[in-house]
């Protein structure tokens, strides 16, 4: 019979916040200073400049954008760094031969990781306010899309921390994959505002549904149908959850 | 008897490149003993720990622990077994306490700073709670990990190298520790080099080699049955041949005729009696020594030979 160790899932999850907040400075602060730079030059001083794109202030229309950059990369970065880690250092054995399954290490990693982009997402939005004024339309939506983006990128980043066998192959996709994508998906300008054919070249960046749905969240406006952004994450989650499933079912790079 | 605590059968394990660390293990470890695995560096030691501890994918075999099948129902049994690794492995920024509370918490433990303590103060840990594990000696960090171990309760323990690269004195604390813990019930599988750890001990001991069980036996069964004493006795002249008052002995000359060596007897000291035999037989057949110096063998003699033997054969 299949059951649920919530003890162990939170000790996990406890550990995993608690080296966040050791880490306050990489982990928070300094995510939350890059955002409040770009929310300076691109928001404040180039975007009061810009004219309203689909009837949102420029320095509102970056927002979800900006949330977006900063919600990948740190979700993906906390996840991998978190299973790495005790790969790294060994320490994995614990959790190896303790009576945990996958759903709790999951819990455990993935729900701190998820709680931590959450954390910063909410930092973001208010710190947003002290330099543009923007309303979200459709909030408790913008809150679960929010998580389900965290989440399925919290997935992402345990599997990349799986994956990895050095440091420098766990900094390789947020660095040169997810950052780039996110910029070019739409971040600062509408992808339906490129000259054609880079407007239908630019979907081709699943970054950009994800900025877009989560644009929709916050203005009501969107370059792609809500419902594609939404189905093209839920896939993602999905797709993610079972690579990890295989993982742990074959013990690859786990149990050799 | 009872049931045994732990049963393997069959247990194989081939790493991808092809190298087979265990090659059909079977043992069984009996509840409350302490049980020592001998062999040497790359004999199959930790992969048989982790393949029971769930570090290791087994490739064929079966193990039972507590009665519980460790590939179906892992969970029940992983929650009744320990493991100190090898390595010292621990979250260097973490305070002891947060370590050890952490590891009580991932076998679905509740928290309870009571039995924490108990545990801290048992391992001489307590006045360290609150420090960082980096700042640490390897002694206390071993302590950690055994703290780290023994915070869920366990019935059943692993302790793969307990005492490597701790001093004398240490060692000989944490020897024990580990017969504290035997006394409260818990069953022990040690991996050791110190063979005088094993000695010192172990109620049972198996020797392992080339991922292969060679032998298991009771220590004192095994030492008596394949342990000797060696008599070597200084004579006062030169014998040409031996005398036939001492024919019947496992004797034989050396040293051009100076020296008389007795090996035989068992490693219970079985042999002393014979060898006092003997020297009355020497002196009632006229033949004088200046000197005699008896040894009986160590677990150290007989773990050699039996490697040995096996890599000559």
């Amino acid at each position: 019979m299949m059951t649920f160790n919530w003890r162990s899932a939170f000790a996990i999850y406890r550990r995993e916040m608690s080296r966040a907040f050791r880490t306050a400075f990489q982990s928070i602060l300094s995510p939350v200073l890059t955002t409040s730079l770009y929310f300076v030059v691109f928001g404040t001083v180039i975007g009061a400049r810009m004219e309203p794109i689909g009837g949102v202030p420029y320095g509102a229309f970056i927002i979800p954008g900006l949330l977006m950059l900063t919600l990948l990369g740190e979700t993906t970065s906390n996840a991998s760094f978190g299973i790495y880690m005790p790969r790294f250092t060994g320490t994995i054995y614990e959790l190896l031969s303790a009576p945990v399954g996958v759903a709790e290490t999951l819990t455990g990693f993935v729900g701190a990781a998820m709680t931590k982009g959450l954390i910063l997402a909410a930092i973001i939005l208010t710190t947003a306010t002290f330099f543009v004024d923007y309303e979200i339309r459709y909030p408790v939506f913008a809150a679960l899309y929010i998580m389900l983006v965290a989440s399925s990128f919290a997935l992402f980043g345990f599997i990349l921390g799986i994956w990895a066998d050095s440091f420098e192959k766990l900094g390789i996709i947020p660095l040169l994959i997810l950052t780039p994508l996110t910029f070019l998906g739409g971040t600062f300008y509408s992808i339906r505002d490129l000259p054609a054919p880079w407007d239908d070249i630019a979907l081709a960046n699943p970054i950009a549904f994800l900025v877009s749905g989560l644009r929709y969240s916050f203005y009501g406006v969107a370059d792609v149908p809500i419902a594609v952004s939404l189905g093209l994450t839920l896939g993602f989650l999905v797709a993610c959850v079972a690579v990890i499933a295989i993982i742990f079912r074959t013990g690859w790079r786990l149990r050799e | 008897m009872s049931e045994p605590i732990l049963s393997i059968r069959g247990l194989t394990k081939t790493y991808k490149g092809g190298t087979r660390a265990l090659d059909g293990v079977d043992l069984s470890i009996n509840r409350g003993e302490i049980f020592a695995l001998l062999g040497p560096n790359g004999a199959g030691k930790t992969t048989l720990i982790g393949a029971v501890c769930g570090l290791v994918r087994p490739t064929s075999g079966t193990m039972t622990a507590f009665g519980h099948d460790l590939s179906r129902d892992w969970r029940r049994a992983r929650a009744r077994i320990g493991l100190v690794p090898q390595e010292l492995a621990t979250d260097m920024f973490e305070t002891v306490w947060r370590a050890v509370a952490y590891s009580q918490g991932l076998f679905g433990k509740p928290y309870d700073p009571a039995r924490l303590g108990e545990i801290l103060k048992s391992l001489s840990l307590w006045d360290k709670k609150d420090a960082q594990i980096r700042a640490l000696s390897g002694g206390m960090k071993r302590r950690v990990l055994i703290a780290k171990a023994l915070a869920h309760d366990p019935e059943l323990l692993f302790l793969d190298e307990p005492t490597a690269g701790v001093d004398v004195e240490l060692r000989k604390d944490m020897w024990q520790q580990i017969a504290a813990l035997k006394e409260r019930g818990v069953t022990i599988i040690l991996t050791t080099h110190y063979i005088e750890e094993a000695e010192e001990m172990a109620d049972r001991v198996g020797i392992i080699q080339g991922g292969r069980i060679l032998m298991v036996d009771e220590k004192r069964a095994m030492m008596e049955r394949l342990g000797t004493t060696e008599a070597v006795i200084d004579l006062a002249a030169p014998l040409a041949a031996l005398p036939p008052e001492i024919a019947a002995f496992p004797v034989e000359l050396a040293d051009g005729g100076t020296r008389l060596i007795y090996r035989g007897g068992n490693g219970e000291g079985g042999g002393r009696a014979d060898v006092a035999q003997l020297a009355q037989a020497l002196t009632r057949a006229g033949v004088a020594f200046t000197s005699l110096d008896i040894h009986d063998s160590s677990l150290e003699d007989i773990f050699v030979g039996l490697l040995g033997g096996k890599e000559a054969a």
